[in-house]
């Protein structure tokens, strides 16, 4: 229990980084990653959902009454969601056609439902704030790495710039939807065997 | 008793604030996220079809309430004077409608150039419209009086192969547009003159 804040950070890159460890929010995961850039897009997405609702949640831990909890951290959650879908729509438009459906399915995110309960819900604002960031910026740094695996194979290029010169045949498997279950799979093994050492 | 009302109350205060933060800032990003929309939707069928223009024609619009619509026209001029007007309409496709960027000649009433901003059609059949130059070259040129038909229907139009609900759309569309144009023509010259200098 006296973890402090930047333990309750750290933990989000690694002992419970989603969605790895913590396997959670696998349905972005494995539809948003075709490349790099949308991975890290729909990461820093749900980043700034789950640090606004972990901020919020954590300050009317005490006002909100436990049997409606579920409830407000729909409304809460959902606020953030669409004021994230707005700002996209206004400001990174061609992500925002990349991510489509995703950004408002954020909503429906494990992650984000389970943070608010399990963790800001029954926790000061300080860690709440710093548990939303490390779990966020593990879920980014998750998306992202797959993403990179994806694109790499699956088209060539790196953040859009070619890798392998003109010779290379694209492994056009990895960035359908099979490819994403294969890499996150692979990954995990990884993550596992890695993690039992 | 007293718990019922708490209930109602935290649940309405928050979800009323959370309205009002929405309104707000859909508001706020409302004219931004509509220049997103025209500079990544409509913005490279108008950009390709004025090729040439000397202006940006995407800065450089009005719009006409018809009933209760509004329709955004584009300017396109060339050699400063304003030559050509753009705007869309749509017709229902085989997987919805079809959008279909008309641009018409201000002098002559001709169909100067048509392109499509956005379809949801069978990937590889009827989405072959967005490429397929030859299939909307044959709408170039044809007067604002001279009704088009796909050459199934006894007109002059090939439609492209295997995709003739498609062909009919863009048929469609371009007639609508050509009957919007024939109703509005003295609005949408003078408009489109105000653009001079």
């Amino acid at each position: 229990m006296a973890k402090t804040i930047s333990q309750e950070f750290i933990k989000g890159l690694w002992t419970e980084i989603p969605p790895f460890r913590l396997v959670l929010g696998l349905c972005p995961a494995l539809a948003v990653t075709k490349s790099v850039e949308n991975g890290i897009g729909m990461g820093l997405a749900t980043t700034f959902v789950l640090l606004c609702s972990n901020l919020l949640v954590s300050l009317l831990r005490n006002i909100i009454p436990p049997k409606i909890r579920i409830a407000c951290f729909i409304i809460i959650i959902a606020t953030f969601v669409t004021v994230v879908e707005l700002m996209m729509q206004a400001y990174t438009y061609p992500l925002y056609q990349a991510l489509g459906i995703f950004i408002p399915l954020i909503v429906v995110n494990c992650i984000v439902l389970g943070r608010a309960e399990a963790f800001a819900f029954k926790n000061p604002i300080f860690p709440s704030v710093a548990d939303g960031l490390g779990i966020g910026v593990g879920f980014t740094l998750a998306l992202g790495a797959l993403g990179a695996v994806r694109e790499l194979l699956g088209s060539g290029t790196l953040l859009g710039h070619a890798m392998f010169g003109p010779g290379f045949q694209p492994f056009a498997f990895m960035v359908e939807a099979p490819g994403a279950f294969v890499s996150l799979g692979l990954m995990l093994c990884f993550m596992n065997m890695l993690g039992k050492r | 008793m007293r718990d019922m009302i708490k209930m109602v109350v935290v649940l309405t205060v928050l979800s009323s604030l959370s309205g009002g933060l929405l309104a707000a800032i859909k508001n706020s990003t409302e004219d931004r996220i509509e220049g997103q929309v025209l500079q990544f939707v409509q913005g490279p069928a108008i950009l390709k079809i004025m090729e040439g223009a000397s202006n940006d024609p995407i800065s450089d619009r009005f719009t006409i309430t018809a009933g209760d619509e509004q329709t955004n026209f584009f300017v396109g001029k060339y050699n400063g004077t304003p030559k050509v007007v753009a705007f869309e309409t749509n017709a229902a496709g085989y997987g919805g409608p079809v959008g279909i960027m008309v641009a018409f000649d201000v002098e002559t009433n001709k169909i100067k150039s048509i392109g499509v901003t956005t379809h949801n059609e069978t990937p590889g059949v009827g989405s072959l419209v967005e490429k397929d130059e030859n299939f909307k070259k044959q709408f170039v040129g044809l007067d604002v009086t001279f009704e088009p038909k796909v050459n199934k229907d006894g007109g002059s139009i090939i439609a492209m192969s295997g995709a003739t609900v498609t062909s009919r759309a863009v048929t469609a569309a371009v007639r609508k547009a050509q009957v919007f144009y024939e109703q509005h023509q003295s609005e949408i010259k003078d408009k489109a003159k105000s653009f001079t200098g």
